[in-house]
């Protein structure tokens, strides 16, 4: 059996994604603190079918501003990976990384582009890393691609290039929360509908 | 009173003069503003991919530029417009992320934009002004009382066309 559209996935297919969820998100916080020698704290993964609408609503509104960073995923997991950075967290973030004072988030130097680059692949890396572990599947990241835009628009992208068979897509979500300031970053898995099937199969889940 | 009605993803709407149209955070989505100059009628729609699928008719039309834009132009003659008085504007079209490796991935804002011309240039609809493609989203307001299209984005300020 395998499922053909996210309406036929139940209760428990949600658990084993939310623990996914848990597990990368995990990983990448873990490297997030290390990197920036601070606190780094997630909540509970949350799974949604959304459309992109309800997801950019939940993220600030679609005109909200923020950072993208995206990675596509290739091997035995297709999709997409996204961190998505609300402005006040980069500056945080590039503050205590690069040590510089203000930080502009509509005109970001090439310094600045390429730490959070770095900071989304390292995070990236960490996430799908321990899920590839876990599957014993291969996942490959390609570098990730920064954008700083509104969030209605970045989130048409995975729409996009994964629902073309409804407008629904599955968000594996995960907030990150750091420091003193309370600051929050979001990170995205959008699997395709086949990959989703295999990562099941593969964690030995019936479908 | 004059309104003003949010269309969102895959979606469309036509309203009458004085009332306004807008549509948030178009990425590599296009946004087709439709004008009838003598009825003040004006439509705008908000298409995601190109061309609508054959194989799967239960689709949503709207979501599809081949299908949403002769729909729009079925609603403003319902309400007196003539098609050959309809004129276009169209924004949106962008390549938000460029993948390392990947060239193509993304291009699907390039596309749409290409499927809109096409069906418009086959409904002789003429395009009065157009803010599509490079790499950031745009917020489209479309007012029905003069035809006017405003273009809000992050990086490139506001244009009206």
């Amino acid at each position: 059996m395998s499922i053909q559209n996210l309406e036929q996935l139940n209760e428990m297919h949600i658990d084993v994604l939310k623990e996914i969820g848990n597990i990368g998100a995990g990983n990448a916080a873990t490297s997030l603190s290390q990197m920036l020698d601070m606190e780094v704290d997630m909540t509970t993964p949350v799974v949604k079918i959304l459309d992109i609408t309800d997801a950019a609503n939940m993220l600030g509104g679609p005109e909200n501003v923020v950072i993208g960073i995206l990675s596509k995923l290739g091997g035995d997991i297709e999709g997409i990976m996204m961190f998505i950075i609300e402005q006040d967290f980069a500056k945080s973030v590039l503050k205590s990384l690069l040590g510089v004072q203000e930080v502009s988030c509509d005109q970001l130097s090439d310094m600045e582009l390429s730490a959070i680059s770095e900071i989304g692949n390292i995070m990236i890396s960490a996430y799908t890393g321990s899920i590839g572990t876990l599957s014993t599947m291969n996942m490959k990241t390609t570098v990730p691609a920064v954008t700083v835009d509104m969030v209605g628009a970045i989130l048409s992208v995975p729409a996009i290039e994964m629902g073309s068979v409804s407008d629904k897509i599955i968000f594996i979500e995960d907030d990150f929360l750091s420091g003193k300031d309370n600051v929050t970053a979001n990170m995205l898995l959008v699997p395709s509908i086949e990959s989703l099937n295999r990562l099941m199969e593969k964690l030995g889940i019936e479908l | 009173m004059s309104e003003m009605f949010t269309i969102g993803i895959s979606d469309m709407k036509v309203a009458k003069s004085a009332d306004s149209l807008v549509t948030y955070a178009l990425g590599s989505c296009v946004g087709i503003c439709l004008y009838d100059p003598v009825m003040k009628v004006g439509g705008l729609g908000h298409i995601m991919l190109p061309i609508f699928p054959v194989n799967n008719p239960k689709e949503n039309p709207l979501r599809f530029a081949d299908t949403c834009i002769p729909e729009m132009i079925f609603q403003m003659e319902k309400l007196g417009c003539n098609r050959r008085r309809i004129t276009a504007k169209i924004a949106g079209g962008a390549k938000m992320f460029e993948v390392a490796g990947d060239s193509s991935f993304g291009n699907i804002g390039q596309r749409n934009v290409l499927e809109v011309k096409n069906t418009l240039s086959k409904l002789q609809i003429r395009i009065y002004a157009e803010d599509t493609g490079l790499n950031y989203g745009r917020t489209v307001y479309f007012y029905t009382e003069d035809g006017k299209m405003v273009v809000k984005s992050f990086s490139n300020g506001i244009k009206t066309y």
